[in-house]
């Protein structure tokens, strides 16, 4: 508990990746199995531990504090765990404290009546930061900067491996995961996988530049739409069925309905998440509605229908068919379709195309809703995981740009804390006897170099008019050239409309900021 | 016997002690302040009469200029003086250097301005000391259950053990100038850290006159004199506001860290972007505020900066009475 707590607190104060990597990595060679698979845990799916949480604190808290008193401290400190951990009586600690397994021990087996004395005797014998750690270990919700990926990068260090071969393993796995570092460290084989369904790691695009041009020929190439959505893969075994991101987590209690659709099957495709009505894919804003939600509500189900288009099959029936060409996957994968037809999926559609000439302009008027660009699959490259070079293409239609007037900048965060990188930018709205005024249309941190960077931050430094906290406003004097992939209608900011994907594409230090774009312009997009 | 407030109350200059004609910590331009420390929400410049102690005079001086007030009267604790009748008293609040509680007596009934105080040890100033009053005027910047702060001896360890650890990176941690600073310099010192330690010009003056009235802080030296390679590994003492600013990037990848008894709280830590929050306070915390009002043995009790609905609601329950005097001025954030 001790070690874990430390980390714990390590973790939340050092913002920076690399740091972050090597706190992890130190841990898991230091503790012994099975804590550090119990850490590994709370630092991914959770802990399994079936404790009403917030009842049993609740209660607890009750008998020390005033209820007043927990209510403004609550509102204080932002964070439940944290409060009662403050606010538990100090004794000292023990000395010595439960170690990780003692505590799932302790938890799994009581009975629920002594749930409470439990906890309580588990408080006493720790610190302040041990009785924070111990909450954040029990109640999830850790909020100390790790994503699930970040933690298996750890553990792919760890062992020297690629991080896509724990994603191979991870869902067959069960915490505390001593097989897996038994296998990390090099004392047995590989954990077995069978007839679990398991996240297989991606095969992922590169997009295609000028240059790669010349050394295509369209003959060995299938084309098919980018859809708007998100990528998934639909695992389905006899075991069950588990709906995954891109980055290799569950997400099947999202989405109940595909998972439904492919329950009893036994398949590992690959396709993209869309919300569809009557055929058509909608907006991204649309799908956006359902995604982050552990519980889904019916009336949100019948709002957005989630569907899956497929382009991909990995496995059938056991078998592994990612060493079959595309081709070749492509015809089992329409042959399975054909007979087998999930609810709420449907076949990425091939376009035909007898040159390059023709898909271009396809891909000049591909602004249909849903459509980000198009595919170019070559047709005999097998299904390898990551990013090979010269197999998958995505060729995004062209970016949108327009003329912005900078807003507001924001200091950025970690290494970028002394610096203002958020930048809020807007666009001239006409009203009445032709007064113009800035409404904010957008959001973007990315897009420029350091140098870049550098000069922004003086910019904004010399032109302050206000400062909020971490927020200045600015003389709004200059332009920058916001490239976006698309605009949305959106209720939620005041000029009526959000920008998909916004990146500063140029900073325009020569152009009047009267001469930015309205957002007439920018409505005339959508 | 007169109610005490009809004697002293809040007037928008400040606390004012209608007998006596005097106001306590009170804005700019009073005719006769009682100051009670150097902070710059409780001394102002520009006043016709100032009683103060003499470290509190001095820090006046150096901050606002030699002229900063029309007329300085020096008092040394313990010491009674007569103002129209009220007699006044200055008793250690320990805060800061020269911090005090300024005890009134008037008509039979005593009142204790208690300004800011602190009742944990700090070598750069005299201890605070309890005295019985009717009515006790407290701070109450850290009143919530959970400010406890623990003792500074393994806050100041965790600041030595990181910079073992990380020996090659300069430790930037952010202090409040006056008080906090050179305690910090001082805690450090008592380890038998001997190396230089390193100032942001903003706290150079300040940190002179603690030595110049007596702290002894060793080698002391301004940033903008060392050159790159001494400031390497180094501890180096900045404004808080300096932190994320421009001035902190010539320490390269420098361990940031925050000397404040808001570094309890996590997120106040994760707002600064702090990696080493270290929880030293100049401030009572809950338990203090409490065991000090006990203490007293008030009947009443006056709040004036700070989370006043958290102890105000406490000391009711505890069957005292209590309100809170909501000062305009007062900076309850600056710790
Ligand atoms: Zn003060
Ligand atoms: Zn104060």
């Amino acid at each position: 508990m001790h070690h874990f707590a430390r980390l714990l607190d390590a973790l939340s104060t050092h913002a920076g990746r690399g740091d972050k990597l090597a706190l992890m990595l130190d841990y898991f060679r230091a503790t012994p199995d099975p804590d550090r698979g119990w850490a590994l845990a709370a630092l991914t799916d959770g802990v399994p531990l079936q404790v009403p949480f917030r009842r049993v604190l609740s209660n607890l808290m009750a008998q020390r504090v005033d209820p007043v008193l927990y209510k403004l401290s609550r509102d204080y400190v932002g964070d439940t765990a944290e409060t009662v951990a403050l606010l538990w009586p100090e004794n000292g600690g023990s000395g010595r404290p439960p170690s990780l397994s003692e505590i799932v021990q302790s938890l799994q087996t009581v009975n629920p009546r002594a749930l409470e004395p439990t906890l309580a005797k588990l408080l006493d014998a720790s610190d302040g930061t041990e009785r924070w750690a111990l909450l954040k270990f029990i109640g999830g919700a850790l909020r100390v900067g790790v994503s699930q990926r970040m933690a298996k990068t750890a553990l792919a260090q760890l062992g020297g491996r690629d991080v896509g071969e724990i994603e191979e393993v991870w869902h067959a796995l069960k915490p505390p995961y001593v097989d897996l570092f038994r296998w990390l460290e090099g004392h047995n084989e590989r954990p077995a996988t069978e007839g679990v369904p398991v996240f297989r790691p991606l095969m992922l695009a590169t997009p295609i530049e000028e240059q790669d041009w010349p050394g295509l020929a369209a003959g060995d190439f299938a084309a098919e739409w980018k859809w708007d959505g998100i990528r998934v893969q639909v695992a389905a075994t006899p075991q069950g069925v588990r709906l995954f991101s891109r980055t290799g987590e569950d997400i099947s209690a999202t989405f109940p309905e595909i998972a439904g659709a492919f329950s009893g099957r036994n398949v590992t495709a690959d396709g993209e998440l869309l919300v569809l009505r009557d055929g058509n894919v909608q907006p991204f804003n649309d799908l956006q509605q359902r995604l982050n939600r552990k519980v889904v509500a019916p009336k949100l189900m019948t709002d957005y229908p989630a569907h899956v288009r497929l382009y991909d099959l990995l496995f059938v029936d056991g078998e592994d068919l990612r060493t079959l060409s595309f081709e070749q996957r492509r015809q089992r994968l329409e042959g399975w379709h054909a007979t087998a037809a999930p609810r709420h999926t449907d076949l990425s559609q091939l376009i035909l195309f007898s040159h390059f000439d023709a898909l271009t302009a396809l891909h000049i008027d591909a602004r249909a809703a849903g459509i980000e660009g198009l595919m170019l699959k070559r047709r005999a490259s097998p299904y390898l995981a990551g990013r090979p070079k010269g197999h998958w293409f995505k060729w995004k239609r062209t970016a949108l740009t327009l003329d912005c007037v900078l807003m507001y900048a924001q200091r950025g965060s970690g290494k970028r804390s002394s610096l203002y990188s958020d930048y809020t930018f807007g666009v001239w709205r006409e009203g009445a006897d032709n007064q113009r005024e800035l409404v904010p249309v957008g959001k973007a941190y990315s897009g420029f170099t350091d140098a870049e960077l550098k000069q922004l931050d003086g910019f904004i430094r010399q032109n302050t008019v206000e400062t909020f906290g971490p927020v200045r406003a600015v003389k709004p004097e200059l332009v920058l050239e916001v490239a976006f992939d698309a605009v949305q209608k959106s209720a939620r900011h005041k000029s009526g409309v959000a920008m998909r994907f916004p990146r500063i594409h140029r900073i325009r230090w020569d152009k009047p900021a009267a001469e930015a774009d309205t957002l007439a312009a920018i409505v005339a997009l959508i | 016997m007169p109610l005490a407030e009809t004697w002293v109350y809040p007037t928008t200059q400040g606390l004012f002690c209608a007998p006596g004609n005097f106001h306590i910590d009170p804005l700019q331009g009073a005719d006769r302040a009682l100051i009670t420390h150097g902070h710059s929400d409780h001394a102002r410049a520009g006043h016709g009469h100032v009683l103060a102690t003499a470290e509190t005079i001095a820090i006046m001086k150096v901050r606002y200029g030699e002229a900063c007030a029309g007329l300085f009267q020096t008092i040394r604790y313990g010491e009674l003086i007569e103002i129209n009748g009220v007699v006044v008293r200055y008793v250690p609040a320990g805060h800061i250097l020269g911090s005090a509680q300024i005890v009134l007596e008037w008509g039979g009934t005593r009142i204790v301005a208690s300004g800011d105080y602190k009742r944990a040890a700090d070598p750069t100033c005299q201890p605070f000391e309890v005295v019985p009053c009717d009515v006790f005027i407290t701070e109450a910047t850290f009143a919530l259950p959970v400010f406890r702060h623990g003792p500074v001896g393994s806050e100041v360890a965790k600041l030595l053990q990181s910079m073992t650890r990380d020996a090659g990176r300069t430790h930037l941690i952010g202090a409040y100038g006056l008080g906090k600073c050179q305690r910090v310099i001082k805690l450090v010192r008592e380890t038998g850290y001997d190396k230089p330690i390193y100032l942001h010009g903003a706290h150079v003056g300040l940190t002179r006159l603690y030595q110049d009235l007596g702290i002894e802080l060793g080698d002391i030296r301004p940033v903008s004199e060392a050159a790159a390679t001494e400031l390497q590994g180094a501890l180096v003492l900045c404004p808080p506001s300096a932190l994320g600013d421009r001035w902190s990037r010539r320490f390269g990848e420098a361990v940031c860290g925050f000397a404040s008894g808001w570094m309890r709280v996590r997120g106040r830590a994760r707002q600064r972007g702090v990696e080493l929050p270290l929880v030293i306070s100049d401030h009572a915390d809950w338990p203090e505020l409490i065991d000090t009002i006990v203490a007293t043995d008030a009947a009443d009790v006056w709040v004036t900066h700070g989370r006043d609905d958290a102890l105000v609601y406490q000391l009711s329950q505890m069957g005292r009475r209590a309100r809170a005097l909501s000062l305009i001025g007062r900076d309850e954030d600056a710790e």
